[in-house]
């Protein structure tokens, strides 16, 4: 698979959030303005791409020279919740003005399925490991961009009148809804007419 | 005693009220026979971590207690995945990167913080009992209003004759596909979230 078909694949047609509901919780929890929404979006980012390389070099130079792979949750998810507070530290000490607008965004990241899901996908698809970063950047951009777009609806969802009952989370799942049968039109057909069979 | 085994089932129930362990619900809910095996799973994780958490809690040390539950909660999730992929391996199949995934499912590191590392362990069984009873009966409600609209059946364990899958007359000839969808999970949620929040203001405002 080339990588323009890995990142069409991971932003447009298997979406995290929109077809693999990877993350859903902080997508629901954190998309009540842009600002917020933006800023979770660029942790996920960040976290993603780094954590996807970090697990796949921790899998194929740990894990399979010692046929421990049956510890692969565990690890990875140690991996992932240590990786989190490392690059919390090193953004304090590097960038203040970044840990600022990240700092808060960083401890929910450890319970994001996003992050261990593409973990555990980009070993399943047997990627390697530029591939395995590539995966794990455009999943987080494809999470980044449905965030983004929910918050901006949610914005304008605030100054319209909604039932009673589906005030709040309810209608934002119905939002999502239509926001992935408009995402239905990226599917494995369309990558194959733009890139050619694969 | 009995407050702690119930309150799962509706007043606090994990996916509708809680609104803990979102992904997998909707990720798995495509089939009913597929909430009967994530929910098992659950279940299993949430005794053993909740057990484990109530146990070991006068033990470990308040500022790692975080990854301490973590590593109980995946050996746990270890146990279910290779039990799984042994004894069901076409659920495992079905059920994909999401058995891995309860893992980082909200609702068991919610319940060992939030109830069995300060409560005994009798009541954090019942808890875990409970909470997992309500997960399970949530997901059962969602993967069966999708698979019946969605794909016009009914599957659930196979025995002699039967293959394990109902079907239903005239759904099953034209059914509506969408349900069966990533949007018709969100929908479906969407529209059983409303209903609950509903229904819940409904009984609080005959009580006032």
């Amino acid at each position: 698979m080339s990588y323009l078909a890995i990142i069409l694949t991971f932003v447009f047609v298997s979406n995290f959030i929109l077809t693999q509901f990877l993350g859903l919780c902080p997508f629901i929890g954190v998309s009540r303005n842009v600002d917020s929404a933006v800023g979770m979006g660029f942790a996920v980012i960040f976290v993603m791409s780094i954590a996807s390389l970090v697990t796949w070099f921790v899998y194929h130079y740990i894990l399979v020279p010692l046929h421990i792979e049956f510890l692969q949750t565990i690890t990875f998810i140690l991996v992932i919740a240590s990786l989190v507070q490392l690059v919390e530290l090193v953004i304090q000490k590097i960038s203040p003005p970044l840990y600022k607008a990240l700092g808060i965004y960083l401890p929910l990241i450890t319970t994001n399925c996003a992050v261990l899901g593409i973990a555990l996908i980009a070993v399943r698809s047997g990627y390697n490991a530029l591939e395995s970063f590539v995966a794990g950047f455009s999943a987080g951009l494809g999470f980044l961009l449905a965030i983004f777009m929910m918050s901006t609806l949610r914005e304008k969802l605030d100054t319209e009148w909604v039932p009673k009952p589906f005030r709040g989370v309810p209608v934002a799942f119905i939002t999502a809804g239509l926001m992935a049968l408009a995402f239905m039109a990226f599917d494995k057909a369309l990558l194959q007419n733009l890139l050619g069979p694969m | 005693m009995n407050k702690e085994f119930i309150k799962g089932f509706f007043k606090e129930n994990p996916i509708f009220v809680l609104l803990l362990g979102l992904c997998p619900t909707l990720a798995v809910s495509t089939r009913v026979i597929n909430a009967l095996g994530m929910g098992a799973g659950v279940i299993f994780v949430l005794l053993g971590s909740n057990i484990f958490v109530s146990l070991l809690k006068n033990f470990i040390p308040d500022k790692v207690r975080i990854p301490a539950y973590i590593v109980i909660i995946a050996s746990f999730v270890t146990i279910v995945d290779l039990v799984m992929q042994a004894y069901a391996p076409s659920l495992s199949e079905s059920l994909g990167v999401f058995v891995k995934l309860i893992v980082v499912n909200c609702i068991i590191l919610g319940r060992a913080e939030a109830f069995a590392n300060k409560n005994t362990l009798g009541s954090s069984v019942l808890d875990a009992l409970g909470m997992g009873i309500g997960f399970t009966l949530g997901l059962l409600l969602i993967s069966f209003i999708r698979e019946v609209l969605g794909n016009g059946t009914i599957t659930v364990f196979a025995f002699g004759n039967f293959d394990g899958v109902l079907r239903i007359p005239i759904l099953y000839q034209a059914p509506v596909r969408i349900f069966s969808l990533s949007a018709g999970a969100l929908l479906v949620m969407g529209f059983l979230l409303g209903f609950f929040k509903w229904y819940g203001s409904r009984k609080k405002g005959e009580q006032a």
